[in-house]
């Protein structure tokens, strides 16, 4: 009875989601560029930027620009099967027409503060609020040269917050891990691969013991055995309940709950 | 930055502008686009050595001196040596900042700081570098106040380059000597095509891994590739009244020393 009254209600919620209105489109008219702020690169640009940003990354982790960098010049194959995946998925190829943004000036912040705890738009904005970070701080894409990938990735790194509230890890060092290892194992992007071997490197061994006894499993078997979550649209879903939406995209919760950052936000 | 971009080849490239100035001490220079001082300081160092050599020189020769000529240098000693003066000016009221403080870090003496922009005349008489902020195209000083006028790796971002060579001929005395620094055009087409090769594949992504700038870099190069070569610029330094006007190439081209003389 129960499994019945829930399928109903998921296919009640995708035939919504699929014919609410369209969201902020992709702009197109850059300039003879690809998209605003595209930047063509040659092929030995291209290598001389993967090398150089992963040096400068490795360096310094918090140089966010440059682990952009590192993505954009070495994701080029991984875009293009996650791009096919979400080709393959109705609600996917429904975002990769309308091209939605997860930006500040796209959200209706008050609407969101005013839904239901326990809500998808509620415990994004908490999950903002208590780590202190705004999902406007991610990079524009620049070295990707095809428009449709270009969006892909940006769409990968603005779903990387949401993604944090759907696993319930916090910014801190540990959860970013946790959450690259997921992206690895879903994305196959080498900057996430990369990320989640070196990233434990510089955890403490408490926490690194954390990470290899259960974290770990946990991300890397979700993200092997979840939905795409580049797939889902998630600007339509904020009423939807986190614990249902975990269920229809096949996460399972953490196995323990992390304490929130409130330090240096990443 | 530079150090990268150009492995550190600018350092040399500035130290050769000074061999080819060979300022002797006593002279006025106006370092203009100085940014951050770096001709000022090498001019200050230069001309420092060159005295301290006269000194050695004359106490080499002067072993057994007469009465009279002992009695003459305690005279000559209150006098000092000749103060050399350096007036670093520049549109980019950070980039001076930056380097009163190395030359504070360096213990040169600073002169006088105009850091507010205001046209006045030179009248100060002090020693060591002053900082000035100014447009190269209208220099906030009174004709024929300077001995040398140096522009290194400037004359390129000026928009009216013309206007800037009028202002260097104004500013400076009569003997006074007009130097240039600048990027220029490789005549022999095999290092023509790795200096392309390295300026547009490698620079751009310096730019974009330490500075987090492509675009700026981007420019820097086609800067460089849009400014006239060796022969225009003379050229256009001979319109603006200069004479003996004469350019030496550096690293095949890459950079060129124009020098003049307003007579």
């Amino acid at each position: 009875m129960c499994s019945v009254l829930s399928r109903a209600r998921r296919w009640a919620f995708a035939f919504h989601v699929l014919t609410r209105q369209q969201h902020t489109a992709w702009e197109s008219d850059h300039h003879g560029r690809l998209y605003t702020g595209h930047i063509q690169t040659s092929p030995v640009q291209k290598a001389l930027l993967a090398v150089g940003s992963g040096i400068a990354a490795l360096q310094n982790p918090y140089r966010h620009d440059m682990v952009a960098v590192l993505g954009e010049t070495t994701g080029h194959l991984a875009l293009v099967k996650l791009r096919n995946r979400m080709r393959n998925n109705p609600e996917g190829y429904t975002i990769l027409i309308e091209r939605p943004r997860i930006q500040v000036s796209t959200l209706d912040l008050s609407w969101m503060s005013a839904l239901p705890d326990g809500s998808l738009g509620r415990e994004y904005l908490c999950f903002l609020e208590k780590n202190k970070v705004t999902p406007d701080t991610r990079a524009n894409v620049k070295f990707v040269d095809d428009e449709e990938l270009a969006y892909v990735m940006q769409r990968y790194r603005e779903v990387h917050d949401l993604l944090h509230t759907l696993l319930g890890m916090p910014t801190n060092m540990l959860g970013e891990v946790a959450v690259k290892m997921f992206e690895a194992a879903q994305t196959g992007l080498p900057m996430c691969i990369l990320g989640a071997i070196l990233g434990p490197l510089r955890l403490s061994t408490s926490r690194l013991q954390k990470l290899t006894t259960s974290l770990g499993p946990w991300a890397l078997h979700s993200g092997i055995h979840s939905r795409c979550v580049l797939s889902v649209f998630y600007e339509r879903r904020w009423e939807q309940n986190l614990e249902d939406l975990r269920e229809e995209l096949n996460i399972e919760p953490p196995p323990f709950t992390l304490p929130a950052n409130s330090k240096r936000p990443s | 930055m530079n150090d990268a971009m150009s492995l550190g080849i600018h350092r040399l490239w500035k130290d050769a502008l000074l061999r080819v100035m060979n300022p002797q001490p006593g002279l006025r220079l106006l370092d203009a686009a100085g940014g951050t001082g770096d001709i000022s300081f090498r001019f200050m160092a230069y001309t420092r050595s060159v005295h301290e050599q006269k000194l050695r020189r004359r106490a080499r020769s002067n072993q057994t001196p007469s009465w009279q000529d002992i009695t003459a240098s305690y005279s000559s000693e209150g006098a000092g040596p000749p103060q050399s003066r350096a007036v670093v000016c520049d549109i980019n009221k950070e980039m001076l900042k930056v380097g009163k403080g190395r030359a504070e870090e360096a213990g040169i003496t600073t002169g006088y700081e105009v850091i507010g922009g205001d046209e006045f005349g030179l009248s100060c008489s002090s020693a060591g570098v002053s900082w000035v902020v100014g447009d190269a195209e209208e220099l906030p000083f009174d004709e024929d106040q300077f001995d040398v006028y140096t522009i290194a790796f400037g004359i390129r971002n000026v928009t009216h380059v013309e206007q800037a060579l009028q202002e260097a001929f104004r500013v400076l005395k009569p003997g006074g000597r007009f130097l240039c620094l600048e990027f220029s055009q490789v005549s022999t087409p095999l290092l023509s095509k790795l200096y392309d090769a390295y300026s547009f594949q490698v620079i751009p992504v310096l730019g974009e891994v330490i500075a987090g700038d492509w675009k700026s870099y981007q420019y820097l190069v086609e800067s460089i590739r849009r400014f006239p070569n060796q022969e225009t610029f003379k050229g256009m330094i001979e319109e603006a009244g200069f004479s003996r006007v004469q350019y030496i190439n550096l690293t095949g081209g890459i950079c060129a020393i124009h020098s003049a003389f307003k007579l």
